[in-house]
C-alpha cells in the first residue's frame, strides 16, 4: 500500500498577541501551537480516523491539510508532491483531487444555491464546462441515493441526512483520491448516522478513495476506520490500527477516552478511568508530557521530560513513559 | 412509570401542543402522558423532531408565540401549571422548577459575574448578603468547581464549556427545586467532560433529593443516569418504562431500532451499520394509523389504519404498538380503584386513547387494582 | 444502502424560467395586503411618471396669469398655481424628475457601495481598516451641511442633488454589505467552496453576493422616497431643480406661500411624496420576504 498523504512534523501556530501589540505593551509575541508536531501517513484506499476532544487540534490539522491554514513547520505531501508553500495554481490542482466535508450538514452548503447549482459548482470551479452538467447532477444524485427532484431544492429544504448526502456528492464530484471528512455524522440523528456512514463506505469501495475522518465520536470511528490517531493538545499521543487501539489502548488518555463513552446499557459495569479537569489551554502548555496534570498514573518523570514515541509494535505507537496494559 | 407510589412531582396528562404554520397546524405533541416521581431521574429520549424539547417548554410554559396548548394538564406539586397565572409561574420557575440548557452561555448573563448572578437568584430568600454568598460558594464547590471563592468574581466567558455547565447546574440547584429540567445538558461537551457532569448530576440528585427530567438523544447518557425512560417519536410517547425495561426489553419497534442503530451497542466492528430508512413524519399531515408505521419494518395492515393503543407489557412498562398487543401485552383500558393519591387514575384524562393505567406495586391496598382487558400481563 | 430517497414529502419545484420566477415573486408580494398596496402605489407613481408626457393635459410650464390659483376643477384636476400653470401636469412631470434623480442616485450609490463593501468585508484587513475609516469620515458630515457645501461648490442643479445623494449613501450601503460579508466570511459553506478551489471573485459573486443583495435591494427601495424628499427639500429651499422645471419640491414651495388661502398647490406637491414613501416602504418590506428563500411562507 503506497501512501497517498504523508504528514510530517506539522506545526500550526496561531498568533494570540500580534507583534505590534507585544511591542507596545511590552512582553513578547504570544503564540499558541494548535498543532504541535504531528506526523501521520494515510495509505491508498485506507480510512484514517483522527479523534480528540475540542481543543485537541484535530480540526486545525485537517484545515492545514486542506490548504486553508499554512503550517509553520513540517511537510504535507500528497501523492509525493509537497503542499506546504505551493502557489495558488498548484493548490487549485490539488483541490481537484481532494474532497472535503464540513461539520454542519446544512450550513456547509451555500444557502442561496439550489442542489443543482451546488452539485455543478465543482465542475464550474475547475472549468469543466464542456461536461454535461445536467447529466453530472443526475449522476451525483443517484450516486448518493437521492431522486432527481432534489435538484431544485434549497439547502434549508433538506433534512440533515439529505444535506449530508449532498455534501458527500459534492466532495466526490470530481473523482478525488482523498476525502477529508470533518465530523461526518455531526448533527445527525442516530437513525440517520448509519445511512451516511454506509454510503461513504460503499463509495469508498467503489471508487477506491482514501478517507481522513475527523471525529470526537469513538463509536463512529471504530466502525469506519482502518487506522486511528488520538490527539491531545496538538499532538498525536497514540496511533495505530483501529482494532489494536480499541482492544489494547496504551496511552492513559486513549483509555480514558474509550471508557468515557457512556454505554447504552444500564447494567454495564462502568469500569471507568475518569479524568479530572479539562484539556488545558495551549497557551499554558504543561511541562513534560502534556497529559500529566490529568493523568491518573503520573510519575515524576512525566512532569519533567516530554515522551517521544516510546513504543511501537505492529504500527501501534504511543507517547507515554508508563503505558497502560501491554 | 409508576404513579402515586412516592407521589409524582410532575404529572403530564394528555398534553397536546400545536404550532401554527403556513401549511396548517403542526401537531408537535399529541396526547403525551408523563410522570416524574419525586426524587427520581426520568429520561426523555428521542431524535430531532420528536417533540422532547417542546415537552420541556410546555412544562415551563416557555413556548414560542405561535404555539398553542390544545389539551391536557401539567400538574406540578398538585397544581395545574397550564392554568396558573403568569405571576404564579414566575414564582415557580427557578424556584421550584429549574432548568439547565444545552448551551450554558445562553442561560448565564455575560455582563455579570458568576457570584453576582448566584447571589441574585436568592433574592426571595431571607438571608444576609454573607449567607447568600456562602451558599453560592458552597454550591459551586458541590458541582466541582475548584477554587470556588475566587471564581465567584469571574464572568461566564472566563469559564470553559464544562465549567460553565457546572455553574449553570449550581445555579439551577441553588434554590433547592423539586424538579430540575435538563435539556440536552451534555450535548455540547466532550466525552470526558460529559461523564464528569453526569456523575456530578447524579450525586447532586441523590444528596439534594430533587427529581430530574432529563432530555437527551444520547442513549448512553440516558442509560447511565436515568431511573425511568420515556421514548418519544413524532410528537408521541411511544414507549415508557424503567431504564432496564427500555434497554433490555424494548417493546416498541422504534425503541428497538433506535438501540440497534447506536454504534456504541454494536459489539463487532461493522462496516454495514443499521439504519431506520425513511424520514421523520410530517407533523402537519400525519400518517394514518401508527406514526412510526411508514418506517417500521414490522408494520402490518392494521398499523397503517388504526392508531395503536398503549399496551401494557409489564409493571410500569408500556408501548404504543399494535404488535405488542398481539404479542401478549394487554391493550389496557384500565381503571384504578380508590384514588388514593393526588395523582389520580390516568384513565380520566387519557381513556380515549386506550391508555393503560397501573398503580405502583407494593403499595397499600388502597392504592388500587388494575384491570386489564384484551390480554393478561405476561 | 440502495434505497433512493424521494422528495415526496414536499412538492418538488420545477426548474423555473426567469419569467416564471418573476411572476411567482410578484404573486408572493401581492398575497400580502400591504405588499399589494405598496405595489399598486409604486406602479401608479412610476406609470404616471413614465407616461407623463402623454398624460399631462397641459404644458407644465405654460403660464396663464388669468387662471392663477384656480381650485381643482374638471379642466385642472389639481387646480393651478400662482402663475396659472396646471398643477396636475406639473406633478406628473415632476414625478419624472423625482424618479430619475432617485433611480440614478440610488443605483450609483448601490453599485459603488456594494463593491466597496465586498472588498472591505472579504479583502485583506488593512484595506478593510482604510475603507471603514473613509466611510466613517464621510458619514460624520451632516447630510444637510454636506449638501449645502456641495451646492456652493457646484451650483444648484439636478446633477448636484444626485452627487449629494450618491456620496452620502455609499458609506451606508458599503457598511451594510461589509458587515454581512464579514459574517459570511468564516461560514462553513464559504470554507467548503474555498477547499473546492473556488477563487476570490467566484466566492464573492456566486456565494456572498446573493446573500447580501436581497437586504441591500430592500434598503435601496426604501431609500428611494428618502432621495425624493431630499430632492424635494433642496428644491423647496431653492437649491435643487431650477425653475421653471417642475419638481415636487418646487410645487410644494410655490404652494407654501399661498397655503392659507389656497391649500391645493401644497397638497398636490406633498401627496405624491407621501404616496411614494409609503409605496416603496411597503413594497420593500414584502420584497424582503420574497428574496429570502427561508422566509418564504409557501415552501
Amino acid at each position: 500500500m503506497s501512501a497517498i498523504l504523508e504528514v510530517e512534523g506539522v506545526r500550526v501556530r496561531y498568533r494570540v498577541k500580534p507583534a505590534l501589540r507585544a511591542l507596545l505593551e511590552g512582553g513578547s509575541e504570544a503564540f499558541i501551537d494548535a498543532v504541535a508536531g504531528v506526523s501521520l501517513t494515510i495509505g491508498e484506499g485506507e480510512t484514517f480516523g483522527l479523534v480528540g476532544e475540542s481543543g485537541s487540534g484535530k480540526t486545525t490539522l485537517a484545515r492545514s491539510i486542506m490548504g486553508l491554514l499554512r503550517p509553520r513547520e513540517g511537510s504535507i505531501r500528497f501523492r509525493g508532491r509537497e503542499l506546504v508553500g505551493i502557489g495558488p495554481r498548484a493548490l487549485k490542482a490539488f483541490r481537484r483531487e481532494v474532497g472535503a466535508m464540513f461539520q454542519d450538514p446544512v450550513g456547509s452548503l451555500s444557502p442561496r444555491l439550489t442542489v443543482r447549482s451546488l452539485l455543478s459548482e465543482p465542475f464550474r470551479i475547475h472549468g469543466l464546462r464542456e461536461r454535461d452538467l445536467q447529466g453530472e447532477v443526475r449522476r451525483l444524485l443517484r450516486m448518493v441515493g437521492l431522486s432527481d427532484e432534489f435538484a431544485s431544492r434549497y439547502p434549508h429544504q433538506l433534512s440533515g441526512g439529505q444535506a449530508r448526502r449532498i455534501g458527500v456528492a459534492r466532495a466526490l464530484a470530481l473523482g478525488p483520491k482523498l476525502v477529508i471528512a470533518d465530523e461526518p455524522t455531526a448533527g445527525l440523528d442516530v437513525s440517520v448516522q448509519g445511512e451516511v456512514l454506509n454510503l461513504l463506505h460503499r463509495l469508498q469501495q467503489e471508487l477506491g478513495i482514501s478517507i481522513l475522518a475527523i471525529s470526537h465520536n469513538l463509536n463512529v470511528v471504530r466502525h469506519i476506520t482502518d487506522r486511528l490517531g488520538v490527539m491531545y493538545l496538538g499532538r498525536l499521543v497514540e496511533q495505530g490500527p483501529t482494532d489494536a487501539i480499541f482492544e489494547e489502548p496504551r496511552h492513559p488518555y486513549t483509555l480514558a477516552l474509550l471508557s468515557a463513552n457512556p454505554h447504552p446499557d444500564p447494567d454495564a459495569v462502568a469500569d471507568r478511568l475518569e479524568l479530572s479537569g479539562e484539556i488545558p489551554s495551549p497557551m499554558e502548555r504543561p511541562s513534560g508530557c502534556e497529559f500529566h496534570p490529568r493523568c491518573p498514573f503520573v510519575q515524576a518523570r512525566c512532569r519533567e521530560s516530554h515522551p517521544g514515541i516510546e513504543g511501537m509494535e505492529r504500527g501501534h505507537a504511543f507517547r507515554c513513559f508508563y503505558p497502560v496494559g501491554g | 412509570m409508576r404513579r402515586g407510589a412516592k407521589g409524582a412531582v410532575l404529572e403530564v396528562r394528555a398534553l397536546s401542543v400545536e404550532f401554527s404554520t403556513a401549511r396548517g397546524p403542526l401537531k408537535a405533541l399529541r396526547n403525551v402522558d408523563l410522570d416524574v416521581p419525586a426524587g427520581s431521574v426520568v429520561g426523555v429520549v428521542g431524535e430531532s423532531g420528536s417533540g422532547k424539547s417542546t415537552l420541556a417548554g410546555a412544562v415551563m410554559r416557555l413556548l414560542a408565540e405561535n404555539t398553542r396548548i390544545t389539551a391536557g394538564e401539567v400538574r406540578f406539586e398538585g397544581r395545574d401549571l397550564l392554568r396558573a397565572s403568569n405571576a404564579e409561574m414566575r414564582a415557580i420557575r427557578g424556584e421550584r422548577i429549574s432548568m439547565v440548557f444545552q448551551d450554558p452561555m445562553t442561560s448565564l448573563n455575560p455582563v455579570l459575574s458568576i457570584g453576582t448572578q448566584m447571589v441574585d437568584i436568592q433574592y426571595r430568600r431571607d438571608r444576609s448578603r454573607e449567607e447568600k454568598n456562602a451558599r453560592a460558594v458552597e454550591m459551586l464547590r458541590r458541582v466541582g468547581i475548584p477554587d470556588a471563592e475566587r471564581r465567584m468574581a469571574h464572568y461566564p466567558h472566563q469559564f470553559s464549556g464544562g465549567m460553565r455547565q457546572r455553574v449553570a447546574i449550581a445555579m439551577a440547584l441553588e434554590t433547592e427545586p423539586a424538579l430540575l429540567i435538563a435539556d440536552e445538558p451534555t450535548t455540547a461537551l466532550d466525552a470526558t467532560l460529559e461523564v464528569q457532569i453526569i456523575h456530578r448530576l447524579k450525586d447532586l440528585q441523590r444528596s439534594e433529593g430533587c427529581a430530574i427530567l432529563f432530555i437527551s438523544h444520547h442513549l448512553g447518557v440516558i442509560a447511565e443516569l436515568c431511573d425511568y425512560v420515556v421514548v418519544m417519536y413524532g410528537g408521541e410517547v411511544v414507549e415508557r418504562g424503567t431504564v432496564r425495561d427500555i434497554f433490555h426489553r424494548p417493546g416498541h419497534p422504534y425503541t428497538e431500532k433506535l438501540l440497534e442503530c447506536d454504534p456504541a451497542r454494536i459489539a463487532d466492528r461493522s462496516r454495514d451499520l443499521p439504519t431506520i430508512p425513511g424520514d421523520v413524519p410530517d407533523l402537519v399531515a400525519l400518517p394514518r394509523g401508527c406514526v412510526f408505521a411508514p418506517r417500521c419494518a414490522k408494520a402490518v395492515d392494521v398499523c397503517g389504519r388504526d392508531a395503536p393503543p398503549d399496551v401494557w407489557l409489564e409493571e410500569g412498562h408500556e408501548a404504543k404498538c399494535h404488535l405488542a398487543a398481539k404479542a401478549g401485552g394487554g391493550a389496557a383500558s384500565g381503571f384504578e380503584g380508590g384514588a388514593a393519591s393526588g395523582a389520580g387514575p390516568r384513565a380520566g384524562a387519557g381513556a380515549a386513547s386506550g391508555t393503560a393505567a397501573e398503580s405502583g406495586a407494593g403499595e397499600g391496598a388502597g392504592a388500587g387494582t388494575r384491570t386489564a382487558s384484551g390480554g393478561a400481563p405476561a | 444502502m440502495a434505497v433512493t430517497t424521494t422528495a415526496a414529502a414536499t412538492p418538488a419545484l420545477e426548474n423555473l424560467g426567469a419569467w416564471t420566477a418573476f411572476r411567482r415573486s410578484i404573486g408572493r408580494v401581492v398575497r400580502e395586503p400591504l405588499g399589494a398596496l405598496g405595489l399598486f402605489m409604486v406602479v401608479l407613481i412610476v406609470g404616471s411618471a413614465i407616461g407623463a408626457d402623454w398624460l399631462a393635459p397641459f404644458d407644465p410650464n405654460k403660464i396663464d396669469i388669468r387662471a392663477k390659483l384656480e381650485p381643482p376643477s374638471v379642466e385642472h384636476l389639481l387646480g393651478t398655481d400662482q402663475l396659472g400653470r396646471d398643477i396636475f401636469s406639473r406633478v406628473l412631470v415632476g414625478g419624472q424628475i423625482a424618479l430619475k434623480v432617485s433611480l440614478v442616485a440610488i443605483g450609483a450609490a448601490l453599485a459603488v457601495g456594494l463593491v466597496l463593501g465586498l472588498i472591505a468585508g472579504f479583502g485583506p484587513r488593512w484595506l478593510d481598516h482604510g475603507l471603514v475609516l473613509l466611510f466613517d469620515t464621510v458619514r460624520s458630515f451632516p447630510t444637510v451641511m454636506f449638501a449645502l457645501a456641495l451646492i456652493t461648490l457646484l451650483g444648484p442643479s439636478l446633477e448636484t442633488v444626485v452627487v449629494v445623494v450618491v456620496v452620502t449613501q455609499i458609506p451606508i450601503y458599503a457598511r451594510m454589505v461589509r458587515t454581512q460579508t464579514l459574517a459570511l466570511r468564516s461560514a462553513e459553506f464559504i470554507m467548503a467552496e474555498r477547499v473546492m478551489g473556488a477563487g476570490f471573485f467566484r466566492i464573492l459573486a456566486v456565494h456572498i453576493l446573493p446573500n447580501v443583495i436581497g437586504p441591500l435591494l430592500i434598503l435601496a427601495s426604501m431609500d428611494i422616497p428618502f432621495v425624493i424628499t431630499i430632492e424635494a427639500g433642496l428644491s423647496f429651499l431653492g437649491m435643487g431643480v431650477r425653475p421653471p422645471t417642475p419638481s415636487w419640491g418646487t410645487i410644494l414651495n410655490d404652494g407654501y406661500s399661498f397655503l392659507y388661502n389656497t391649500p391645493w398647490p401644497a397638497i398636490a406637491g406633498g401627496l405624491p411624496v407621501i404616496i411614494t414613501t409609503l409605496g416603496f416602504t411597503f413594497l420593500g418590506e414584502s420584497l424582503r420576504d420574497v428574496f429570502d428563500p427561508k422566509l418564504r411562507k409557501d415552501v
